[in-house]
């Protein structure tokens, strides 16, 4: 545009705030568009205004459905112009305003037209365009000019109908696939970004033939490929064909694996790149096959470019995870790349050095983080930290140096989720290296002296209230619990009063102490501080009351809380206060998930939650009745328990009423034998009266008829006795349960779709949970470690190890190994699988 | 289990002309990862800040958020960006933004700068369009690209006789009033 869109204010003398589109007003622009309809148009000013709507549009204005539509007809006005500028603009609105398809119609055939046009630009461009607004009808129509331009000769226009065809393939796949023959023609095209559309297109329309797409990659790498860009297509659909292919490394060369490796001496830098990252996640990658990949990417580490350095030093990160030792060489170019200037590249070469390092390097490199952390952002550091972590668990005997690093950091500036990484990774190192824990404790207890972070200070009075006690001076910790009474908020400070009590119960010498303390907490001026301050002091027995027996105190103070919060907090809205007090062996043990005992969009919509207590199971109905005529009364859930013996009926409370669309419950009550984990069968039928409701008024009619409903059965299942919960340190746990009750036994599973499945199938058939992360198969894997720990009815701890392999193809073999305080629920365990 | 990792074609999630203060000039998002303006304004204010103090005038840079791959180049009061996915190969995209640098530069005859970019919106405009078609690459060379923006004569297949008189009057005058203003 040479002239100005807006006349520029003569007042204004700020030149550096000039724009063209100063004060532009949706409405004035509108206005504006009528130019649009004069019989003699300026080509210009139309341009100009386009340009001014297409403006408002980039900077997020909207138009209303009449105004697009009033300015979508008044650009099609514009086709009687052959000024090439202008229509150039108007295929630019004309996608921008997207318009709907019977609007469609109308530029339908002016973009017809241009399609057949002799100048390659309009042809091009109405392809592009006319693609991008049409459906399924009209494509059929215009088929016969798509197929024509994909081999026209003008690569613009060939190109233009490529990747139109790559777009419409996902909404109109059976029409394009019929372009087959003349996209396969186009591969050929000496035009290299022909090629790339033509070869990106060919792929997607036959990506479910292996053997097509085997065919067309080994084709391609005898021929010509021009464009870098087609280049790294063949790369990616190379490494496809080779993942599909299995692992054949054992007899052999891998097939094609050449073809990467000769890519690595493309001319295009693009190409090598892509070559060597496909060649480093190539499955199960050799030492020798990796070499090559590794030498190329190091090479780009010294690059004089950012994005070749960022994008090697990132590949090498991800090969560091899983090949160390093939990444050493790099480790003075990663080194030097600490001082890079992009902070991305600098903390992907410490987390890539953290990962290789051997232990006698690890004073050098903290150094030199030291200095680096000062100048990067918290999202930086937080991966810094937790490569630390892994470092540290990898060298135990360096962790006074990585500790003093982490406390060092704790005492600096930061935010929320970056001081929680670093308690979290002093928290992990505390647990797993028992020499660490004193001068790590210690750290935690200087924090929370000057800590802005409630849930942080709580977490680490709760640890400390835990690990405190079993240290050899555990009186030195007093002092920092008892100053978060007198300086923190409420939250803390009731934090703090518990972990005082933990103390008091776990080390008798600070008993004494420990109730002065605590006495003093009496007159905060918090509610929960006071009473958690009464309640120890009656707990521990420090105002002369009777005293609980030392095992009661402990467990109550350091015992695992085995009911699942979210049924506690149910129970307790449910409690109406009155003399009867709560009672917490009321709330569930556990409680399922709803499980549907009928189809979707059923007339009535029923599912039940199961209810476990130790000598009950309670069956809640959710009841839905998805009839807007129908008022249901009475409903009922008949349960017929004949393939359940051991179960018998107790209680059923029923449904007053059920009207239209708003969820209801009734309960059905059964006894079953105490402490075991009683199985069976239950037959529902749902049983209710029905009348009529008169839509309009909402009106029930007074007849009545009875009617009933048969619902899925339902089963209890061992898997609803066991309650999931978590060890934080499994081998810790599994250790100190012993072998007194462990049962070892093998299983075949068959052929499964993949180990994750076969993971996956068998975490929810015990229902337990799966701890340290271990749910997760990582891809490619032959085989997978998995740990699971659950409460067995009875409060009976329960891990399990299981050991996948894959045997042959696709069957999966598992090794189950249980260990538990009981030899019966070690075996019970068993059985759920035995059966399952 | 999927593949060792993408085998799809490469492609580009947006293309950003922000000025110095991290304003729009012209933006074009090519995927539905941002379904809102505000969302596509807090992207954009997140690239913004975290690129602002690097120094990415004589190679272009790069920096991953939210897992994007975003490699950028800035130029005068001109801040040029490329968004891929976590998964492109970097080395694309960067091809993507010298594309994009480049034919800027050569359609604004080397004064590139935000006024004469938002004089010339058109042709930024028309340059995204000539580079990127959905997330698609469809040109990458910059001489090519600026070639087919520029190409804004009259259709040499229209009749002399469609050029008004008005018309060719209505240039001159522009041509005259330009050179008084100068």
């Amino acid at each position: 545009m040479a002239q100005p869109l807006v006349k520029k204010d003569d007042d204004r003398d700020d030149e550096a705030e000039y724009s063209p589109f100063l004060g532009i007003e949706k409405g004035a622009v509108l206005q504006e568009a009528r130019v649009f309809n004069d019989p003699q148009l300026d080509a210009r000013r139309c341009s100009q205004v386009i340009t001014k709507l297409l403006y408002l549009l980039n900077q997020g204005d909207t138009f209303t459905k009449i105004e697009a539509t009033e300015v979508f007809f008044a650009v099609t006005k514009l086709f009687q112009s052959r000024d090439l500028g202008l229509r150039r603009m108007v295929y630019l609105i004309i996608k921008e305003l997207s318009p709907s398809s019977d609007e469609v119609i109308i530029v339908t055939s002016s973009l017809m037209k241009d399609m057949n046009s002799k100048t390659d630009m309009y042809r091009a461009n109405a392809i592009r365009v006319l693609c991008r607004i049409t459906d399924g009808t009209l494509l059929t129509q215009i088929e016969r000019y798509l197929k024509q331009a994909i081999v026209d000769k003008n690569p613009v226009v060939a190109s233009a109908a490529l990747v139109s065809g790559i777009h419409l393939l996902q909404t109109n796949p059976e029409i394009v696939k019929r372009w087959s023959n003349e996209v396969q023609e186009a591969v050929q095209s000496r035009a290299p970004l022909v090629q790339f559309h033509a070869l990106a297109l060919l792929h997607q329309i036959r990506q479910n033939d292996r053997l097509a797409v085997s065919k067309l990659v080994t084709s391609l790498m005898r021929g010509t490929v021009r464009s870098p860009l087609a280049q790294c297509l063949l790369i990616r659909y190379t490494s496809q064909v080779i993942w599909e292919s299995g692992n054949n490394t054992q007899s052999g060369d891998r097939p094609f694996y050449d073809f990467l490796e000769s890519c690595l001496r493309h001319k295009s830098e693009m190409v090598i790149f892509e070559a060597a990252r496909a060649i480093t996640e190539l499955n199960g990658v050799t030492s020798r096959e990796l070499t090559p990949a590794i030498t190329v990417l190091q090479l780009f580490l010294s690059s004089s470019k950012p994005v070749l350095r960022f994008a090697a030093v990132r590949t090498l990160n991800k090969v560091a995870m899983k090949h160390p030792m093939a990444i050493t060489n790099c480790n003075i170019d990663m080194e030097s790349l600490i001082s890079d200037q992009n902070r991305s590249i600098a903390t992907l070469a410490i987390t890539t050095l953290l990962k290789t390092g051997n232990e006698s390097s690890v004073d050098r490199l903290m150094k030199q983080i030291t200095n680096f952390m000062s100048d990067i952002a918290d999202e930086f550091k937080i991966v810094v930290v937790e490569a630390i972590r892994s470092l540290c668990l990898k060298f135990p005997l360096k962790y006074r140096s990585l500790m003093n690093f982490l406390s060092n950091i704790l005492r600096e500036e930061g935010g929320f989720d970056y001081k929680k990484a670093i308690v979290d990774s002093i928290v992990i190192l505390i647990r797993d290296i028992p020499d660490a824990k004193e001068s790590g404790l210690l750290h935690l207890c200087e924090f929370i002296e000057d800590c802005e972070f409630t849930y942080l200070s709580t977490q680490i009075l709760h640890f400390l209230g835990v690990e405190g006690p079993k240290t050899s001076d555990p009186s030195k910790y007093i002092r920092y619990i008892y100053n978060r009474v007198h300086l923190e908020n409420a939250t803390v400070r009731a934090s703090a009063v518990s972990t005082l009590a933990k103390f008091g119960a776990a080390v008798d010498e600070l008993k004494p102490r420990i109730f002065v303390l605590l006495r003093r907490c009496v007159f905060d001026s918090d509610d929960e501080v006071r009473d958690r301050a009464t309640l120890y002091q009656n707990t521990l027995g420090g105002d002369g009351s009777v005293v609980e027996t030392d095992k009661d105190v402990k467990d109550f103070l350091f015992g695992s809380f085995d009911v699942p919060l979210v049924n506690l907090e149910t129970s307790l809205k449910n409690y109406e206060p009155s003399e009867e007090p709560f009672d917490i062996n009321a709330v569930p043990r556990e409680s399922s998930a709803p499980v549907e005992l009928t189809e979707a969009e059923t007339e009535y919509a029923v599912n039940v939650v199961k209810h476990i207590f130790d000598k009950h199971v309670v069956f809640q109905y959710n009841c839905t009745n998805t009839i807007p005529e129908q008022l249901l009364e009475d409903v009922i859930v008949i349960v017929d328990a004949s393939e359940a013996e051991e179960f018998s009926e107790v209680f059923s409370k029923p449904l007053r009423s059920l009207p239209y669309d708003s969820p209801r419950q009734t309960f059905v009550a059964f006894e079953k034998p105490e402490g075991l984990a009683t199985v069976g069968k239950f037959s529902n039928i749902l049983k209710f009266i029905v009348k009529e409701v008169d839509p309009s008024t909402g009106e029930a009619e007074e007849d009545s008829v009875e009617d009933e409903y048969q619902l899925e059965d339902l089963d209890v299942v061992a898997a609803d006795y066991i309650l999931k919960v978590g060890v934080s340190n499994f081998r810790n746990a599994w250790e100190s349960l012993g072998d007194d009750f462990e049962r070892v036994d093998e299983y075949g599973l068959g052929p499964r779709e993949s180990l994750a499945e076969a993971v996956n199938a068998v975490i929810n058939l015990l229902g337990m949970q799966p701890c340290e992360g271990t749910e997760v198969v990582p891809p490619n894997s032959r085989s997978h470690t998995c740990l699971l720990s659950g409460v067995y009815i009875g409060n009976i701890k329960v891990l399990v190890r299981l050991s996948f392999g894959l045997d042959g193809p696709k069957d999966v073999a598992m090794k189950l190994a249980v260990r538990s305080e009981d030899e019966s629920v070690s075996d019970a365990i068993h059985e759920i699988v035995g059966s399952g | 289990m999927s593949p060792p990792y993408s085998e799809a074609c490469p492609s580009v999630k947006n293309i950003l002309l922000l000025d110095s203060d991290g304003k729009r000039v012209a933006v074009k998002y090519f995927s539905d990862d941002w379904p809102t303006n505000a969302a596509k304004e807090a992207f954009e204010r997140v690239v913004f800040t975290k690129t602002q103090k690097t120094n990415a005038r004589t190679e272009a840079e790069i920096a991953m958020f939210e897992n994007y791959i975003v490699v950028y180049k800035f130029v005068q009061d001109l801040h040029f960006f490329v968004t891929g996915g976590d998964d492109e190969n970097e080395l694309i995209l960067a091809t993507v933004l010298t594309a994009f640098f480049d034919s800027v530069g050569a359609l604004l005859r080397g004064n590139v700068d935000k006024r004469e970019a938002l004089e010339n919106l058109d042709l930024i405009l028309l340059c995204i369009d000539e580079i990127v078609d959905g997330g698609i690459i469809l040109e990458t060379d910059p001489n090519v690209i600026a070639g087919k923006v520029a190409s804004n004569s009259i259709d040499s297949n229209a009749p002399l006789s469609e050029q008004t008189l008005t018309q060719a009057f209505a240039t001159a005058r522009e041509h005259f009033t330009r050179s008084l203003l100068k």
